[in-house]
């Protein structure tokens, strides 16, 4: 290479440098900086980010209203038998709900209890960055990780990819095991994925979750995890709560209170 | 040249009628399946994935293998593989056709498998590996019978075929990855998540590919005469020797990393696999198997005396495959669901109709293999 052309390729590249220094002091926000930021991932910005908290100490043990409800709105068939199964919201052990937490000498209190497990709506969806037809989603303007049943292919990709178990195929035509028609949401087909979608639905109208609604103890608690004086924050505010395996990142919108 | 595969004797019909019965077994089952839905194969919601992503899995690294011939010959100009590159090529063809069969047949809507190029979605793995997948197939196509054909009219293949021919080695390697990231980038599945899944995967693909060329070169010279020569299959054994080692290896540094570091998560998937867990391994005795005769193959390899013996040679060569198949083909993709997220164990055992559709599509890929080996052999054999 002419030895000036590569001087003159040095010259701009600092000059280049100096520039983006000087930008950088002049614009302390430059879109530099937000990039960074946006990887910590501490805010997750504008609109709503619709959130549970699940008081697991009022949970009473034995009772499935909150699950008949959302099972029954939402047209889930029950199809008895655990490889077929579909489920939207489900009461597993400590253990199972919670694997990788404190696993020693847990009170007997806590380990005889039952969890209510659902889709945690992720802020950072793995099922959503696996889905190869953008079937399943993240709505931008409330944090709803939805399905769209019409687009999914059925590869199951989304189901490898969550983390929480939480979503289910349809192995067979749904519709004949579906105990009670529901007017309020359509059933599905055949060889596609469902999940809990927190009622978009039922929000639309103004109204809370099924579940949130149906259960008798005030276990669930639904809100808007950016609205700082929402009830969901004022009870994380003030007590300890757990993600379920918050170390995977997913930044999960369903907390609970131990 | 395609007339070239309809001029057999009473053995090869006969070999074409038999995967065909085959073939219309798959195709039966697989229309029970279309019409009932997937609850007629062994999945469920906790082994969501089965046989047909596992032979997918497997069979794209023998896609993938064919670089092993291609690119001594084409890049370094290694002449012994003159006779063997085209059987590398179309193995890559029919393996890759098997692929995009096996996804196929594995989706609850095949009807809709076009959303995923009409939505394409650039941070899913499967919309990658898709797109790898069907370039794969072009290239080879392309570039395996352009130099088959300008053989046959006995002049030099034109010279765009260079280039492509020269694309399809990064190619062959991407294909191997990009299905490796499938599994490798998925939180929470903690036997996948793991940095060496696709160097693994490319290490065992390179052992159990050449190792079918091997044993298809043996059956093409026994059948039609087409000799690849003594020296390309030396070659070649030598080069599934070093893969399997590599592969070996690369398996041992997950023991290492899972069970030193005594992380539960990270041991679990292996304890189910190798010793069982909680009492429960239904796929016990098979990784064991896959680690025997993987092992005792590789013994055998590593003997040059007993490797350059055909004897020795086609049961090291059937050993490597048997061991890799049923560490890919069975192991890996049913062991990444167990335990599942919320730390159960259930078990997966395919069902008859998913064994049938499963070996419908391996016979729709002997069977096209054997066409298109066919008119290679004639076209080879025709001077």
């Amino acid at each position: 290479m002419n030895e000036n052309r590569r001087e003159f390729i040095k010259k701009t590249g600092l000059g280049v440098l100096a520039g983006l220094g000087v930008a950088s002091g002049i614009f302390p926000k430059s879109s530099f900086e937000s990039a960074v930021a946006s990887t910590t991932h501490e805010d997750s910005a504008s609109g709503r980010r619709w959130g549970m908290v699940i008081d697991t100490r009022k949970c009473k043990d034995g009772c499935t209203k909150c699950i008949d409800a959302c099972h029954e709105v939402h047209n889930v068939p029950d199809f008895d038998n655990i490889k077929d199964e579909i489920k939207w919201i489900w009461k597993s052990p400590y253990g199972n709900v919670f694997p990788g937490e404190s696993a020693q000498f847990v009170s007997e209190e806590t380990r005889e209890r039952s969890y209510l497990a659902l889709c945690n709506h992720c802020d950072n969806p793995p099922c959503v960055r696996a889905c190869p037809t953008k079937a399943t989603f993240k709505r931008d303007w409330d944090g709803i990780v939805a399905m769209d049943y019409h687009r999914c292919i059925g590869c199951r990709f989304c189901m490898a990819a969550c983390p929480y178990g939480a979503r289910s195929f349809n192995w067979r035509d749904p519709r004949p095991a579906i105990p009670k028609r529901s007017q309020a949401y359509p059933t599905r087909e055949r060889g596609v994925v469902e999940k809990c979608n927190f009622c978009s639905e039922r929000l639309a109208q103004g109204l809370q979750p099924a579940c949130v609604a149906a259960c008798p103890e005030g276990v669930l608690t639904f809100g808007d995890l950016n609205d700082p004086e929402s009830e969901v924050r004022l009870l994380l505010e003030k007590n300890h709560t757990l993600q379920r395996r918050a170390e995977l990142g997913t930044r999960p919108s369903v907390f609970y209170i131990i | 040249m395609i007339e070239k595969a309809f001029n057999g004797d009473r053995n090869y019909w006969g070999w074409i009628v038999f995967l065909l019965v085959i073939i219309s077994a798959g195709i039966y089952s697989y229309i029970n399946q279309l019409t009932t839905g997937l609850t007629l194969t062994g999945m469920g919601r906790d082994v969501s994935w089965g046989v047909y992503i596992a032979q997918f899995t497997f069979l794209v690294g023998v896609a993938a293998s064919a670089v092993m011939v291609v690119l001594p010959y084409y890049l370094h100009d290694y002449k012994a593989f003159g006779k063997i590159v085209i059987i590398g090529e179309f193995l890559a063809v029919t393996a890759t056709i098997m692929c995009l069969l096996f996804i196929l047949v594995d989706l609850g809507r095949p009807d809709r498998i076009l959303n995923v190029m009409l939505y394409p979605t650039p941070n899913s793995m499967l919309f990658w590996d898709a797109t790898v997948l069907t370039g794969y197939l072009l290239l080879n196509i392309v570039s395996g019978w352009t130099v088959l054909g300008a053989e046959r009219k006995g002049v030099q293949p034109p010279k765009w075929v260079k280039p492509v021919i020269y694309l399809s080695i990064p190619w062959a390697v991407s294909i191997h990855t990009v299905t490796a990231f499938l599994y490798a980038g998925l939180p929470g599945r903690h036997l996948w998540l793991t940095a060496v899944l696709a160097p693994r995967f490319l290490a065992s693909a390179f052992a159990a590919g050449p190792a079918i060329l091997i044993l298809v070169s043996f059956i093409l010279k026994k059948t039609t005469g087409f000799d690849a020569g003594k020296q390309a299959i030396n070659k070649l054994a030598v080069i599934v020797t070093y893969a399997a080692i590599i592969n070996f290896f690369l398996l041992g540094m997950e023991f290492f990393t899972a069970f030193y570091s005594n992380i539960p998560s990270h041991m679990h998937g292996l304890q189910y696999l190798f010793f069982g867990l909680h009492g429960k391994g239904q796929l016990v005795p098979w990784m064991r198997v896959s680690m025997i005769v993987g092992l005792g193959s590789l013994v055998v390899l590593l003997i040059p005396k007993l490797r350059t013996s055909s004897k020795w040679l086609i049961m090291a060569c059937i050993g490597i495959v048997v061991s890799i198949w049923i560490d890919k083909g069975v192991g890996l993709i049913i062991g990444g669901f167990v335990p599942s997220p919320l730390e159960e164990i259930v078990g997966y055992m395919p069902t008859l109709g998913e064994v049938s559709i499963t070996f419908g599509i391996w016979a729709i890929g002997i069977l096209l293999l054997t066409l298109l080996l066919k008119i290679a052999a004639a076209v080879k054999t025709q001077d």
